[in-house]
């Protein structure tokens, strides 16, 4: 090679370099606020959080090196950490299924030409406007409350009172009700999706003679599966967040019946002021939604389908 | 075949709205409970109709507990509300136009831990965060609440924008690029201008989340002066301090208020976010 287009070349490459630099600088300069963000009000706190999750620390004098004590308690001392998770899994296992499938359902209702859905949707959409809500949790209590609405109306079809918020057998169910009520979120991104499966998919399918049932089975859950793996990835993190609907309507009561995750993590911080364990808390929080999450993907590969990969 | 049809009509749309009343069933009695006089409120509890309307729930409701009315508590949840909006405005579209539109190195690392903390739960980082804003003198004031958003607190804006200003064709950009314009410049008076539907669906958002969020002013709020108007409701709502039902259930549906008029005029921009979040993501 030339000599001289050696020299052209490192110069571009050194003028490529420096321009390299000043394009880093804009880009970080951008996204410095998230940056800042991300170092110092994420990475640094959970840093910090698991360092105290060995420590014993009440907030107001220096924490304590106590090794792995919070955990080992945790699991061979602590029977309400146990319940919490018990009490989760439930409400999670309960309710993201049963909010995906009734999402599902009305969207494939809403996927029509007809008159009126827009109205429909709007109308299904706002209880999950509000239903995250102080306001509909406070009323959700006096609803199912014993002389509440809904016993009210049972009892027209002779069914006698029940203390839905106060009861042991059935608080946590009506916390679950509360949260699937709100499926408008997925409903909407299902229907997105519905509405992206070409026509022609059913046309080809129906002249072939396959019953509606089959078409829903082979067409419209593989085409559908992304969006599925989408939404059930979110619902099932934001079901082990859930907070409010037991801080606010059953106290995590009656007798720990509804005493979600986070709610005896806040309890341990706010009330006792036992930061390290609740750190230590925060940390198998993590850890379980990040195996949660990684089973998902990992079993996402079997069926969730991709245009891009299977069929081009 | 036509009798047939009309049918199916009918009974789709039947269908539709049964299960449809039995949806906002709960909101017509939370509004229906405003209204009624107090000894209606558990007698015949699930009509939906008062006997009398009685609107000075509102008004004795309004005046709240203490010396604090829902005023006070409205006020600091607007204040809160817009300070974080703006926050988010601010914050969204400067970080989404770096990583959709520079070519920075670390770009996708750091665009990856990006999208690992869009699901990291909020309760892993909320002590150490609570610890941090205690150090600094932040306990009891609105900066745990609103310095966040100025700095990316909820990387799903992020992410929306990235999404919305991928959908921008580079050639403008490179166009207003021979022209001399600046990155800067691209960004403020080429990219900017055409994002205003995605600004739009981020500003609903957090306005949602916002006015909703319980559990942030809840850690770090304790004067009730300062309280949001989610705190002020639960408070008022206590079993141990509630004496008329009618006021409680009047400022539960006065809390709801905003939301309703948010969805009503902006429905669109809010179905639009949670679709391009979900489908093309």
């Amino acid at each position: 090679m030339p000599e001289q287009a050696n020299v052209a070349k490192y110069n571009s490459n050194s003028d490529k370099l420096h321009k390299q630099w000043k394009v880093d600088l804009i880009g970080f300069a951008f996204i410095s606020p998230w940056l800042i963000g991300f170092l110092g009000f994420i990475i640094g706190p959970m840093l910090a959080s698991l360092y105290f999750s060995f420590t014993n620390y009440d907030l107001l004098t220096a924490p304590t090196w106590i090794g792995l004590d919070n955990y080992i308690n945790m699991f061979t001392n602590d029977s309400r950490f146990w319940q919490a998770i018990k009490v989760t899994f439930i409400f999670v296992f309960g309710s993201v299924p049963l909010k995906l499938v009734f999402a599902l359902f009305v969207a494939m209702l809403f996927n029509t030409k007809r008159r009126g859905v827009g109205l429909y949707r709007t109308l299904y959409y706002v209880p999950s406007i509000l239903g995250g809500s102080v306001a509909i949790a406070v009323v959700w209590k006096q609803l199912f409350g014993g002389d509440g609405a809904i016993n009210d109306i049972l009892s027209l079809f002779g069914i006698p009172s029940i203390s839905w918020v106060t009861s042991p057998d059935f608080a946590l169910s009506t916390l679950i009700l509360l949260v699937v009520w709100q499926f408008g979120s997925p409903m909407l991104i299902f229907l997105a999706g519905l509405k992206a499966i070409p026509a022609e998919l059913y046309e080809a399918a129906a002249v072939d003679g396959a019953s509606p049932f089959h078409q829903f089975i082979k067409i419209t859950i593989p085409m559908l599966s992304p969006v599925i793996f989408f939404n059930l990835v979110m619902q099932t993190i934001q079901g082990f967040m859930a907070f409010t609907q037991s801080f606010l309507i059953t106290e995590g009561g009656p007798m720990d019946r509804t005493l979600f995750y986070a709610v005896y993590l806040y309890e341990k911080a706010f009330a006792h002021f036992d930061m390290g364990y609740a750190s230590a808390l925060a940390w198998i929080l993590l850890l379980i939604c990040g195996i949660f999450t990684a089973f998902i993907f990992r079993t996402a590969k079997s069926w969730v389908y991709y245009e891009s990969e299977g069929g081009k | 075949m036509k009798r047939n049809k009309n049918l199916k009509t009918l009974i789709y749309h039947g269908s539709i709205w049964v299960l449809g009343l039995l949806m906002i069933y709960p909101i017509l009695w939370t509004i229906a409970s405003s209204l009624k006089p107090e000894n209606e409120i558990f007698r015949n509890a699930a009509s939906l109709i008062p006997s009398e309307i009685r609107w000075d729930n509102y008004l004795q409701g309004w005046e709240g507990f203490g010396n604090l009315s829902f005023a006070t508590f409205f006020i600091n949840s607007t204040f809160v509300t817009t300070m974080v909006v703006i926050g988010t405005l601010f914050s969204s579209t400067l970080v989404a136009f770096g990583f959709a539109r520079v070519n920075f190195r670390f770009r996708m690392p750091l665009f990856v831990c990006m999208i690992i903390t869009l699901m990291l739960p909020q309760q892993v980082t909320l002590i150490p965060q609570y610890i941090l804003f205690h150090k600094l003198g932040w306990v009891n004031t609105y900066l745990p609440l609103i310095v966040p958003a100025f700095i990316g607190g909820i990387p799903f804006f992020i992410f929306l924008m990235i999404q919305f200003i991928r959908g921008i064709p580079r050639e403008l950009d490179e166009a207003a690029y021979m022209d001399g314009c600046s990155m800067f410049g691209i960004f403020w008076r080429v990219v900017l201008p055409l994002t205003t539907p995605a600004l739009a669906t981020v500003a609903i958002f957090s306005f949602y989340w916002t006015w909703d969020d319980f559990m942030t002013p809840l850690v770090y709020l304790n004067d009730t002066k300062l309280y949001t108007v989610a705190l002020g409701l639960q408070m008022f709502s206590d079993p141990a301090s509630v004496s008329a039902w009618g006021p409680m259930f009047a400022m539960s549906v006065a809390s709801i208020i905003p939301q309703l008029l948010v969805f009503l005029f902006f429905q669109k921009y809010l179905v639009e976010g949670i679709t391009a979040g979900g489908v093309k993501g």
